[in-house]
């Protein structure tokens, strides 16, 4: 019995930790998927561009692992502002279709890019010291990296559901969200929100990738082999909302930590299962408004 | 008719320059990896025929010429690999068919040799029966018994409690078979087995179970590559070293062109294999020279491109003694009697009646040496070693 | 946007029709060597035809359907290694196979459009590949299976080492699906597809029965698909996990999308310009080979959404302007 539940809460914890760095590279799709309707499957590369920008910045020019996870995000959301209005901007009003073919592209340039800058080969992280090694605690060792990745991204997490909530660009997103004619009839300017908004979002995702790196490693096909993880978040918890996202995160970051640790050879097999029930019953998502 | 007389002045003049009667050309087919998440295997095999191919071109024959033919069977990936096959054998009629990374591609592809008559000399693929799939089938580079089975006897000298984790593919089951009888004959006890999914990327609930069952030992397998730098990577953030486990495995998971990636995780992880490029033997470290002066001072080859490097050796063989006129069986008769006392990873020969590699295994650790990490060959455990799968299950 | 397909009067194949055929006639004699790449692009026109049904007919925007055509060599090829290696009841399995399971799914998912379904779609064909993956005993797992038999067909063609064989036959058989194909969406089944496509709420307001004609078309794409992994499974004699694989279904939908959609004859150009650039480019430049893909999606997307075919098309119709 002590075993057991010694066992259940490593397997929470760890979940925990996968769950939040999933929520954080998923967020910003589910919002920019809620806000502007657009299906971006390429929502992978700025994870990817994120890890890229930090091992870098890390490994090339000697930087500091908060200054350059800090400057994977300032970096990925600036690039994808400008990717934003040169491209995306073009494919709103573009079918689902239209958008789904030009994202996968997207994907295909990047997977080509870093592979040509990067190798194939996944690339190191070097944390720093304070933040190898054990903490001790309930009877039992936990890493400190990923001690560190929860509580880190609780305080995002805060701070991103603080701005949605009580600032006034939180309030114009959650009407554009809600019905977007109306929101530019008052004149909120959706353009510019659905780019900063956009950015902010990929910003996310790059913090994600870059902090996440050592749970997901950073290679060139890493917008392609996680992409379906991404998707599940979103379309399970729902779109253009801030808590489905985060209960389907933390659901499949602990099921699926739980059939490795009891279950190795069931595989993916339950996550898949989870999401094609959630679907049928709520077509919109856990969290989602019934269209 | 001037076409004619013209070539005909083409050969008379090459002939007259090399002093032979007709220059030779040697296609040979190397199939390998160039795209998609494979890619970094397939890269090492091309480094390694590519590096052999340059500075060997001169000893070949007077007269005689290879010509290779590279083709990308984009992972693992049968079916694409077996037309790829087809279309090597039947469009640009190479004589030798070599490479390929991975088991599933190798067993597609033998069957064509049987039928077409090409000598077929896997430079990686592992998988343990695939030499009785086709007379035509050689192999240099090794089996999975051949390091697994004595690991599992050594360590059971030093532990007696030990729990696996290997990837979940055919070479990954063969590991962890050979490891368990190896350990099991000597005495020890498994206590536990994962084998994880290949499209896993974080260990550490795996790693986590290993932990809370305590063994002394953990047998770990992966294909050379991501998951294995994964795998360590869960094994240090967990601390299981300091939990009093040890984490040992075959040299896939220590490979030579990784290692580096794998930081100080990899300290003191002790592993079995046919290659280090560490070692100090002469022929290695020419080798290794060479590779560094081609590719980068920073790049070490791993096995695969010593299994590359030799395949090529052994085809250059087969072609000198043939003068650049290719029999297939009398082709399959040299290779079968081939010896080499000086390869990187020392002797190696091949074993008649199996068409397999024999070579020495050595046990190694992963140490520092010069600020780099580097698998340090501690002592040979084997010499000239069969592989122990095809001496169980000899065909009746 | 524009799309030439569709309900039109006249269902009378043209003579330009008969191009692909001759062209395929020709290819057989003029380059024997190329068979194999031959048989394989004929496969992936038959599996890009059923993709066409519906995306390009139906508007079902699927990232899985390679869970039918995986799930149609699968069944092929655990038919030939238990039971029997007789090909055309391999392709018969391998068909009923793959459209039982597009029925089921179809009649599951087809209630919901939009995001949910293109991930309902992603999330079966990954179950489908888990299944495969861990039924080892039954599918090789990721090792492949492999190292059955195929019988020659009706007893007489043996399957041989060149590949010729497997062209005709699959030349055969992509016939007999293209003449399937057409005269469906020529008929008034087709037209109402299309229809749907055009405009979903309409065709319910106007009483047609949408969510039944949907798994119809669903059933029968799927059926196709199976068709077509079937044949790799025999022309090939091996079955490897790819081809449950989601990445398949992408790569499936950038040929049809390179080739047209929603016309037929871009199933048949997509495919072979796809592949055969691919066995030229992708071997000696993997990471230009990507991204050209890509940007080619990109620009295709933004400038020419009709593909090869649709550039044709505007092509024809500037000459044609010009000269009147």
């Amino acid at each position: 019995m002590q075993d057991f539940l010694s066992s259940l809460v490593s397997v929470a914890f760890h979940g925990l930790a996968y769950g939040m760095i999933l929520y954080v590279i998923s967020v910003g799709l589910s919002v920019t998927m809620g806000l502007m309707g657009f299906v971006n499957l390429a929502h992978g590369v700025f994870a990817m561009a994120g890890g890229y920008v930090m091992l870098s910045a890390m490994n090339s020019y000697g930087v500091s692992f908060p200054i350059a996870v800090a400057t994977a995000f300032i970096a990925v959301a600036v690039a994808s502002m400008v990717l934003e209005r040169l491209l995306y901007s073009r494919l709103y009003t573009a079918g689902e279709l239209d958008q789904v073919l030009f994202t996968i592209g997207l994907i295909f340039m990047s997977v080509a890019i870093a592979r040509l800058v990067y190798g194939t080969l996944p690339q190191p992280v070097r944390l720093p010291d304070y933040l190898t090694g054990q903490l001790h605690f309930l009877g039992r060792d936990f890493p400190a990296y990923r001690v560190f990745l929860i509580l880190f991204s609780i305080s995002i997490i805060g701070l991103l559901w603080f701005g949605v909530e009580r600032t006034r660009w939180g309030a114009m997103v959650r009407a554009a969200v809600d019905y977007r004619a109306m929101a530019q009839s008052v004149g909120i300017n959706t353009s510019r929100l659905f780019t900063l908004t956009f950015a902010l979002g990929s910003g996310l995702a790059a913090l994600g990738g870059a902090l996440g790196a050592e749970i997901i490693a950073i290679q060139p096909t890493y917008p392609f082999e996680h992409l379906v993880f991404f998707l599940i978040v979103v379309a399970v918890g729902g779109l253009g909302s801030l808590r489905g996202p985060f209960v389907a995160a933390l659901l499949i970051g602990v099921t699926d930590t739980a059939c490795k640790y009891w279950v190795p050879e069931f595989g993916a097999f339950f996550i898949f299962s989870v999401t094609i029930a959630v679907l049928l019953w709520r077509p919109e998502g856990l969290f989602g408004r019934a269209a | 008719m001037r076409l004619k007389t013209s070539s005909l002045l083409a050969a008379l003049a090459l002939a007259a320059i090399s002093g032979l009667a007709a220059a030779q050309t040697v296609k040979i087919g190397i199939i390998t990896t160039y795209s998609g998440p494979g890619s970094a295997q397939g890269d090492q095999l091309d480094k390694g025929f590519k590096l052999y191919l340059k500075l060997n071109a001169g000893k070949l024959p007077p007269g005689v010429k290879v010509e290779p033919v590279f083709r990308d069977d984009t992972g693992a990936n049968a079916d694409a690999a077996k037309r790829l096959a087809q279309e090597l054998i039947a469009r640009e009629k190479v004589q030798f068919l070599t490479g390929v990374v991975w088991t599933p591609n190798a067993a597609a592809i033998a069957p064509l040799t049987a039928e077409a008559k090409v000598p077929f000399v896997s430079a990686n693929a592992a998988g343990v029966s695939i030499p009785r799939i086709s007379p035509y089938f050689a192999r240099v580079s090794f089996t999975l018994w051949q390091s697994a089975y004595p690991l599992g006897q050594w360590a059971a000298k030093k532990f007696k409690r030990a729990y696996t984790v290997v990837s979940d593919f055919s070479p990954g089951h063969e590991a962890e078979e050979a490891f368990t009888k190896g350990f099991k004959e000597a005495g020890g006890e498994i206590v536990g087995s994962a084998r994880v999914p290949m499209t896993a990327t974080d260990f550490v609930p795996y790693m986590q179970r290993v932990k809370d069952a305590k063994p002394e030992v953990i047998f770990a397998f992966n294909p050379a590559g991501k998951q294995a730098t994964a795998q360590m990577k869960a094994y240090a953030d967990l601390d299981l070293n300091k939990a009093g486990i040890k984490y040992i495995g075959t040299g896939d998971i220590t490979t030579d062109e990784e290692l580096q990636n794998m930081g100080d995780a990899a300290l003191g992880v002790m592993t079995v294999h046919h290659y280090s490029a560490a070692a100090d033997r002469s022929a290695n470290k020419a080798f290794v020279a060479a590779y560094k002066k081609e590719y980068g001072e920073k790049l070490n080859p791993g096995f695969m491109v010593v299994g590359a490097w030799d395949a090529m050796e052994m085809i250059f063989h087969a072609i000198r003694e043939q003068n650049g006129k290719i029999d297939p069986d009398r082709t399959m008769q040299l290779i079968k009697n081939y010896k080499n006392p000086n390869s990187p990873r020392g002797p190696i020969q091949i074993d008649p009646e199996t068409r397999d590699i024999m070579q020495n295994e050595y046990l190694r650790e992963v140490r520092k040496v010069g600020g780099q990490l580097a698998n340090v060959e501690l002592e040979t455990l084997g010499t000239l070693l069969k592989d122990p799968w095809k001496e169980f299950n000899k065909p009746k | 946007m524009n799309h030439t397909g569709g309900y039109v009067a006249d269902p009378r194949i043209r003579a330009i029709e008969w191009l692909p055929w001759a062209i395929a006639l020709l290819c057989y004699f003029v380059a024997p060597t190329y068979l194999p790449l031959g048989s394989y692009v004929l496969t992936m026109i038959i599996f890009a035809l059923s993709l066409d049904l519906i995306l390009g007919y139906g508007g079902i925007i699927t990232l899985g359907h390679s869970a039918y055509f995986g799930t149609g060599a699968y069944a092929a090829g655990i038919l030939a290694a238990r039971l029997t290696g007789e090909p055309l009841i391999g392709l018969l399995a391998g068909t009923l196979a793959a459209g039982l399971l597009g029925l089921i799914t179809g009649l599951i998912i087809l209630r919901t459009r939009g995001l949910a379904l293109l991930m309902l779609t992603l999330a079966i064909t990954s179950l489908c590949f888990e299944v495969a993956n861990k039924a080892t005993s039954w599918t090789g797992g990721a090792d492949g299976l492999g190292g059955f038999t195929i019988q020659p067909i009706l007893g007489l063609f043996k399957f041989d080492f060149l590949g010729k064989t497997a062209y005709v036959y699959c030349l055969v058989v992509l016939f007999a699906c293209w003449w399937l194909v057409r005269r469906l969406v020529y008929s008034p089944f087709g037209a109402s597809l299309t229809g749907v496509r055009e405009n979903n709420v309409r065709m319910h307001a106007a009483g047609a029965p949408v969510y039944r004609r949907l798994v119809i078309a669903y059933t029968i794409s799927a059926a196709l698909a199976g068709l077509a992994g079937a044949l790799l499974t025999q022309t090939t004699q091996f079955v490897g996990l790819k081809v449950l694989g989601f990445e398949l279904s992408g790569e499936l939908m950038v040929m049809l999308i390179l080739g047209g959609f929603g016309r037929i004859y871009g199933a048949f150009v997509g495919p072979l310009v796809f592949l055969v650039a691919q066995d030229y480019l992708a071997k000696q430049f993997p990471e230009y080979w990507y991204f050209g893909i890509g940007a080619m999606l990109v620009l295709v997307v933004m400038f020419a959404r009709g593909g090869i075919l649709g550039i044709i098309d505007a092509i024809i119709a500037r000459l044609r302007r010009t000269q009147s």
